[in-house]
């Protein structure tokens, strides 16, 4: 049997071994394995063989023969200025190329910071507050027949437990109001804003920077801190410590500080006053009877949690909080109340919305930075496809470096070099087009991003961010180039082979995949928005202007309000509502009709408006008439909506009676008219059942709607409708909003997601044809010789535009024909949370990829034509 | 008179390479000591006592041609030179002159 010495032994010896000396001690150790296996056995043998060869790990046999020859330095200062020297000069030898690669680069490097910068906002919310890592809300989850619901409005009593019985857990809990608009009046000045009562230790919680006044500011009950924008819309200059001022035309406060305005990055970013929860309480009465009512869910609990302690213990800990305390209510108990934290850097990524966390903001945030990524991904591709494709030109450059003496590592720091000074040039060219681009880019994503030039993290960050980048884009080109074999290259042969050419496709192919697939995804973003915008909404957007009815003022003035401004001849009709026209803010069940199924249990909008509302807003009838004044019976008349026929499944419902039990009274209706569904919430969503009618039974109408005149144009009605308000109302600012324009803002998530995909497609497709335009002028340059001889044997120049132009042209079908059932899986599921929406159409598909094959040929064949048709007896001539 | 140190052990393996005369190199040397001395000598041992007295110039040492065995990896053989065999004889001196200095009797007691 033959044996063979231990494989690992061996390979130990190989290891350590010099070389010099490894042939006779491998040789001889082999040979007397020979004789051990003879002599002794194999199993002796082997063992041996291990002992012997540990016995030569010692210094003499591990220590290597010094060269004869003396020691290269690999980075020795003269040749680092020559690298430069030599890359520098070949920069400006090419300057077609420099451009596309350095230019290239900046644009992937502004979308990867521009991308990395929003990331950076989205994650950093609300880090604005210091105790940011402790802030919480308190919120309650609630199960209803299997539904699962969380609530961040919690009912007044739970507020008093956990100060009672729980105050230990916490520095601070801050009981407050949901934030609302209020009338802010000092002097003349009358503005509204959004604010929220809250309790006395929230400015020192928040951590508010103050500029006048201090954090006890909410200590006395009659007191208001307000953002530094507001306190200079409303006293102008003068020092608004101690003012004087009024909220809603009825509180007296003064105002005891002024804190720095909250930047957009902060949940209360537009909370511009904060006053006294006591003087909240004191003004409504339905809130001091509220103290001990569980079922009640109207405030907001903010807490500090003790810096010994965590979210989960506390949440632990505060569980029961309400459930200890409803024992006799079973219908809440039955819904298991659970109270938790919701720590306040969840507030912003991690929502709860229909019963679990949204996942939306997250998945946005890994869209935008995986996309920054690719673009990034994108542009170092260029340069590595320029780099490889000239690689030819600097072959001889690396045979001659070599043959004086270069060794690898040399010429592979060498164009590393080369690639981390275009990377340098690319970053500060990236700089100055972020500088121009930021605001733009703001505008389009609404946020308030700047640059952090004193942030040590982010000139870390973008150190990391050149080293990481110029290795991606040098990697490949200095350890290609630096293996080509001086011999072959300075002979003149061919270094680069067929299969070079490889990589090179793959990588256009890849380049093409996503630019192709950020189109298609922009035009469907498109075609659903416009899909959605274009639906019928059921009423006359145009000319229609909403004001809330804040104050008392209004209260007995419609009908004077409605006889003067239609006096103007500017308004052609007005009319109150509940609620905006662009929200519906009351649903209610408890609706009896003919033939109702006790399984029918969804909710109505239920909304009161008085009677020329349907004249004002434009109701489209289906059936029946609208509310009249001349019949004293419409009073208790009722006007239902397309989808609440079908709901009731009445054939003809007109005359019915529809009954209404609201809390512990029944009220009885006549329906006098079916409407076409208004689209009035999401314009996404289908529209729900609703019934509109005169009675206030669930609230007054709180909203006036004023229908401009068709034949007056706005800016002439406008001041018009202005004097009569400040007449009639002179407390009230005049602060209107347009329907339309409300309507619309329905659009703005939807229109923001389009335009940052637009903005990242035009880049990418941008990016990729530079890279195509580089790699066609290379290979029209490679082939002169060929185009030469063939124009010589008579090829015309349209078969010459097409034998360069055909390569590309597969490569772009075939990045279509990938990128096809990607983009139409992601954008399919991005519509299915839609459920009004639009097709994804197959012609989006063609006419992307046509689209894309036009521009490649348009970029491609400048360059093929122009090759086509040079002279062949210059070609021929050269060299 | 200026003489280098000589071991016990490199004495014997410069005997031995003597003795092997043409064909002394590494394993040969290993073989022959353990079948002469009767001790398990280690591999290495051999051959950085060889490396050593190389470096004394008590031995040379020539590459050999390609060998059939040992996957034709080549051998390196060991010849003593002058300086070596100089050292030997002086080594056999010393001890012949000692063992000429011994009393009879002492000799006759070890057997002699």
């Amino acid at each position: 049997m033959h044996s063979n010495p231990p494989r690992l032994a061996d390979r130990f010896l190989q290891f350590f071994c010099a070389p010099h000396l490894l042939e006779e001690v491998q040789g001889d150790l082999h040979e007397e394995f020979e004789y051990q296996v003879k002599h002794a056995g194999a199993r002796r043998a082997r063992w041996r063989y291990w002992r012997d060869v540990l016995g030569f790990f010692q210094p003499r046999y591990i220590k290597r023969k010094p060269s004869q020859y003396p020691q290269t330095y690999l980075f020795s200062l003269n040749m680092l200025h020559n690298y430069f020297k030599i890359a520098v000069r070949n920069l400006l030898k090419n300057k077609g190329y420099s451009f596309i690669n350095i230019g290239g680069l900046a644009v992937g490097m502004v979308v990867a910071i521009l991308s990395g910068l929003w990331v950076w906002d989205e994650l950093s919310f609300n880090q604005y507050h210091q105790n940011y890592a402790r802030i919480a809300q308190v919120m309650i989850k609630e199960t209803d027949e299997g539904n699962v619901g969380y609530s961040n409005s919690v009912p007044y009593p739970l507020a008093t437990e956990l100060k009672t019985n729980y105050q230990s857990n916490f520095k601070h809990i801050v009981t407050s109001s949901n934030a609302g608009d209020y009338i802010l009046t000092a002097g003349e000045n009358k503005f509204l804003r959004k604010g929220q009562f809250m309790e006395a230790k929230a400015p020192e919680m928040l951590s508010l920077k103050m500029i006048y006044g201090s954090w006890a500011g909410l200590n006395d009950p009659h007191s208001i801190l307000i953002s530094a924008s507001t306190a200079q819309a409303l006293f102008g200059n003068t020092d608004p410590l101690n003012q004087v001022m009024k909220i809603n035309n009825k509180l007296d406060v003064t105002v005891t500080g002024v804190y720095e305005d909250l930047p957009l990055n902060s949940v209360f970013n537009d909370i511009n006053f904060f006053a006294p929860f006591d003087l909240w309480v004191s003004d409504n009465e339905w809130v001091r009877e509220s103290a001990n009512n569980w079922h009640n869910h109207f405030l907001k609990v903010y807490v500090e949690i003790q810096p010994t302690t965590d979210f989960e213990r506390v949440s632990k800990t505060i569980k029961d909080a309400e459930l200890k305390n409803i024992g006799d209510l079973k219908d809440k108990v039955a819904e298991n109340p659970q109270v938790f934290l919701h720590p306040m850097h969840n507030w912003h990524l991690y929502p709860f919305k229909n019963g679990a966390v949204n996942p939306e903001p997250t998945q946005m945030v890994w869209l935008i930075g995986i996309i920054g990524a690719f673009v990034l991904l994108l542009a170092c591709i260029n340069f590595v496809n320029l780099s490889t494709a000239r690689s030819e030109k600097r072959a001889k450059e690396v045979g001659i470096r070599k043959a004086i003496g270069s060794v690898q590592g040399q010429l592979i720091s060498q164009f590393f070099s080369e690639s981390f000074l275009v990377v340098l040039l690319s970053f500060f060219l990236a700089f100055v087009l972020l500088l121009f681009t930021l605001t733009w880019f703001n505008d389009l994503s609404a946020k308030a991003i700047s640059i952090p030039w004193t942030n040590a993290y982010f000139w870390l960050f973008c150190l990391l961010f050149i080293f990481v980048t110029g290795l991606l884009a040098g990697s490949y080109p200095s350890f290609y180039l630096s293996s080509f074999q001086p011999i072959k290259v300075l002979k003149g042969i061919n270094v680069v082979n067929r299969f070079a050419f490889t990589p090179r496709k793959v990588l256009v192919v890849f380049q093409f995949t996503i630019s192709v697939t950020l189109i298609i995804s922009t035009i469907v973003v498109y075609r659903q928005v416009q899909f959605a915008k274009n639906r019928p909404v059921g009423y006359t957007r145009e000319g229609l202007l909403m004001l809330a009815m804040k104050s008392d003022a209004f209260s007995g003035k419609h009908e004077i309000l409605r006889t003067e401004l239609k006096n103007t001849g500017a308004v052609s009709e007005i009319s109150a509502s509940m609620g905006r026209m662009t929200q519906v803010s009351s649903n209610n069940d408890g609706l009896e009709w003919k033939g109702k199924k006790p399984e029918q249990d969804k909710n109505f909008s239920t909304l009161t408006v008085s009677h020329e509302h349907g004249k004002t807003v434009g109701w489209q009838f289906v059936k029946g008439r609208d509310f009249s004044r001349k019949y004293a019976t419409d009073s208790s008349g009722i006007v239902i909506n397309e989808a609440a026929m079908k709901y009731m499944g009445l054939q003809n419902p007109v005359g019915e009676t529809i009954s209404w039990k609201f809390r512990e009274n029944t009220a009885y209706f006549q329906v006098i008219g079916i409407i076409k569904d208004m689209v009035m919430e999401s314009p996404y969503e289908p529209v729900k059942p609703a019934i509109f009618y005169i009675k206030p039974i669930n609230g007054k109408p709180n909203w006036l709607n004023v229908k401009i005149n068709p034949s007056v144009s706005i800016s002439q009605a406008l001041p018009k409708i202005e004097a009569v308000f400040k007449k009639i109302v002179p407390t009230v600012p005049f602060d209107y909003q347009f329907v339309d324009d409300e309507y619309n803002a329905k659009f703005k998530a939807e229109e923001r997601i389009g335009k940052l995909a637009t903005f990242f497609a035009v880049l990418a497709i941008f990016i990729s044809c530079l890279g195509l335009f580089g790699l066609a002028s290379f290979v029209a340059e490679q082939r002169t010789k060929e185009i030469g001889i063939r124009k010589v044997l008579g090829a015309s120049v349209a078969g010459i535009w097409q034998l360069l132009s055909k390569d590309f042209v597969v490569l772009v079908i075939l990045s279509c024909l990938i990128s096809v059932p990607i983009s139409h899986y992601f954008m399919d599921g991005w519509l299915q949370k839609y459920t009004y929406r639009t097709e994804i159409s197959w012609w989006i598909f063609g006419v992307t990829s046509l689209g894309a094959l036009g521009i490649t040929l348009l970029t491609v064949s400048f360059q093929a034509i122009k090759a086509a048709l040079v002279n062949p007896v210059k070609s021929l001539k050269s060299e | 008179m200026k003489r280098t140190f000589l071991g016990e052990f490199e004495e014997i393996v410069l005997l031995t390479v003597a003795i092997l005369g043409e064909e002394a190199y590494g394993v040969t040397v290993t073989q022959e000591l353990e079948q002469k001395t009767g001790r398990s000598v280690g591999f290495s041992t051999v051959h950085t006592t060889l490396q050593r007295l190389e470096e004394k110039g008590f031995l040379a040492s020539q590459m050999g041609g390609a060998t059939a065995e040992r996957g034709g990896r080549r051998k390196r053989f060991f010849t003593v030179t002058a300086a070596g065999r100089k050292a030997l004889v002086e080594v056999k001196q010393v001890r012949e002159e000692l063992w000429g200095a011994l009393p009879p009797q002492t000799l006759q007691l070890m057997g002699g």
